[in-house]
């Protein structure tokens, strides 16, 4: 007996783990068969699982959080128990501000301060202040961007014009000049790239190497109720993200991504933030960047508190949410490495032994404690070296000048 | 009441803007998603902002609503979150919603419904268009089909027709299909048909 599951999801290489637990079977073996509902906005994906539509959906990690604190239209609380990848997003800006930043592009995106330094200078040469569009104010694009602008002294609320609009029309807005540059997901800084309308600036993976992404979302009280298929679910997406990071299939992932019930972009453009190989301006060679967009190795898929509560941090120091000890203790309990462990406790998924961690403290490849398998976890340190103890979140807040 | 209506379907917008006027709301405006909506919508000062809930452009829309400092009130969605019968419906039918805070929902709710009913009178519209469409679009197929076999074989219309007709029995397939890979051997092989 097959169980039904519908899950929302936005056309981004992202969502690769989705689509390939349902078109290679995985889902399937687990006796799911899962509808993926194609959808062009957070607005609606999120509408989409909190009204019911949909009982588990694609959702950017600070969306998830945000609409469980109740900043996002109707308040729901939403559970994590399974990240989908890390890493993935690119800033690009115009040619023509670009050309005000370092030339050598690789040391430019080899140098995430300096080039945020260059980047202070050249919003003084803009013909305007520079408008830059995110997917969303609640998305991990917009608060890494905000991160790296801030580390230069660019207060993202006042400095520049931040921008909402949907992956899928950021190419066109920059065709029409509406916007100056943006940071979304894969494909789309490649696609603005390969049609000569701007170079990569910044990659999500140099700010912070190991940057939450998407997240599954599910209700809490539907997590709750129906615990057999949410285990059976995060077996199947286990799977199918082990089959995603194999190099070897790469290729078909991008072909099966390109067509048009996924991300409808051409498979070579897809291709690149999988392979990890970055055209950073049109006509360039690649340049490699091995670790743009994990899906399964290191435990990519386990939802640390610890990484909850840092895009808790953001959150306030933005003065998106007032902090209290309340509201913090919502934000954790979003992320659900208890379900992550009962759904894959007879799997062969390394196992970390803690459910919380020091985020940017990993300078080189780690083996950590794990209860099962070997684990290590790779490399996640902040450009600027911070590092967040989710243990002394106020010491870490303070660290931060106040909002506006 | 101000209601303004985002679409980018001039025939879809038309549909709603017609019930609401029927039913006597008079101060409607329509609004396509592009360029510089926002800051016309701004402008507008809504009581009720109807979109597609399909529209790429609703984020773009809720942040304006969020951090907007020159609407007088508020704006949130759906007017009374516990009725999820409503909201339910809404969603289905494609529609969201955003209401001004403080408006009565006795207020909204006929709004609301009207949009839920017009958005659902325009889907069925739109798929019996397509299927109008499609039915077109086969015959000109089957028309060409049906001209090479005449031509080339000395058929009948008749006879072609059904010549076309049990190849696709046999084959377990449409017409359509079968006239579709007759065109394109036909094509192939210089037909010039």
């Amino acid at each position: 007996m097959m169980t039904s599951l519908k899950i929302a999801f936005l056309p981004l290489t992202d969502a690769a783990v989705l689509a390939v637990a349902r078109e290679r079977g995985f889902a399937e073996e687990e006796g799911l068969a899962i509808d993926l509902v194609r959808t062009t906005s957070w607005a609606t994906l999120r509408d989409r699982l909190v009204f019911g539509q949909v009982q588990a959906a694609h959702m950017l990690a600070p969306l998830a959080i945000a609409v469980t604190l109740g900043l996002s239209q109707q308040p729901a609380a939403l559970a994590a128990p399974y990240k989908l990848n890390v890493n993935g997003n690119m800033l690009v800006m115009a040619n023509d501000f670009a050309r005000a930043l370092e030339p050598d592009i690789a040391a430019r995106l080899a140098d995430p301060l300096g080039t945020a330094h260059d980047f202070a200078a050249a919003i003084g040469l803009w013909k305007r202040k520079p408008v830059i569009g995110v997917v969303h104010r609640f998305s991990s694009h917009a608060i890494m961007l905000r991160y790296w602008l801030a580390s230069a002294g660019i207060d993202p609320d006042r400095d520049v014009l931040l921008r909402v609009l949907p992956p899928s029309l950021t190419v066109e807005a920059m065709a029409a000049g509406e916007i100056d540059g943006f940071i979304a997901g894969e494909p789309w800084g490649s696609a603005a790239i390969d049609a000569g309308l701007a170079e990569a600036v910044a990659i999500g993976e140099r700010i912070w190497r190991r940057g939450v992404e998407k997240v599954l979302a599910f209700r809490t009280g539907w997590l709750e109720e129906n615990p057999d298929p949410v285990d059976r679910l995060l077996r199947a997406l286990a799977r199918a993200a082990a089959w995603c990071d194999d190099p070897a299939h790469h290729e078909a992932l991008a072909h099966l991504l390109s067509g048009p019930r996924y991300v409808d972009q051409p498979a070579d453009l897809l291709l690149r933030a999988l392979d990890g190989r970055v055209v950073a301006r049109a006509g360039d060679p690649p340049l490699a960047s091995p670790d743009f967009m994990l899906f399964s190795r290191e435990a990519t898929a386990f939802p640390w508190r610890s990484q909850a509560l840092w895009i808790y941090s953001q959150l306030v120091r933005w003065g998106m949410v007032d902090h209290s000890p309340a509201h913090a203790a919502q934000a954790a309990a979003v992320f659900r490495p208890d379900v992550f462990r009962r759904a894959l406790a007879d799997s062969d998924v390394p196992m970390p032994g803690a459910s919380m961690k020091l985020e940017g403290a990993v300078e080189l490849p780690l083996a950590v404690g794990s209860r099962r398998g070997e684990l290590t976890l790779g490399p996640d340190r902040f450009f600027d070296g911070r590092v967040f103890d989710p243990e002394r979140l106020d010491d870490f807040l303070a660290g931060f000048p106040p909002p506006r | 009441m101000r209601i303004v209506i985002i679409d980018d379907s001039g025939l879809r917008a038309t549909v709603l803007e017609e019930g609401l006027r029927e039913a006597g709301y008079d101060d409607i405006h329509i609004v396509p998603p592009r360029g510089a909506f926002v800051a016309r919508l701004e402008r507008m000062a809504p009581d009720v902002v109807l979109m597609d809930l399909g529209s790429p452009s609703r984020d773009t829309l809720e942040e304006m609503l969020t951090v907007s400092r020159a609407l007088a009130r508020p704006i949130a969605m759906f007017v009374d979150q516990s009725d999820e019968a409503m909201i339910g419906a809404a969603i289905d039918a494609g529609v969201s919603a955003y209401v001004v805070d403080g408006l009565r929902k006795e207020r909204v709710k006929p709004v609301l419904e009207l949009a839920v009913r017009r958005f659902n009178a325009f889907a069925k519209i739109q798929t019996e268009l397509e299927e109008a469409r499609t039915a077109l679009a086969d015959r000109k197929v089957i028309d060409r089909a049906k001209s090479i076999l005449m031509n080339q074989r000395g058929l009948s219309e008749q006879e072609a027709y059904a010549l076309l007709r049990s190849s696709a029995m046999n084959q377990g397939k449409k017409i359509v299909d079968v006239a579709q890979a007759l065109i394109t051997a036909s094509d192939l092989l210089g037909g010039g048909l």
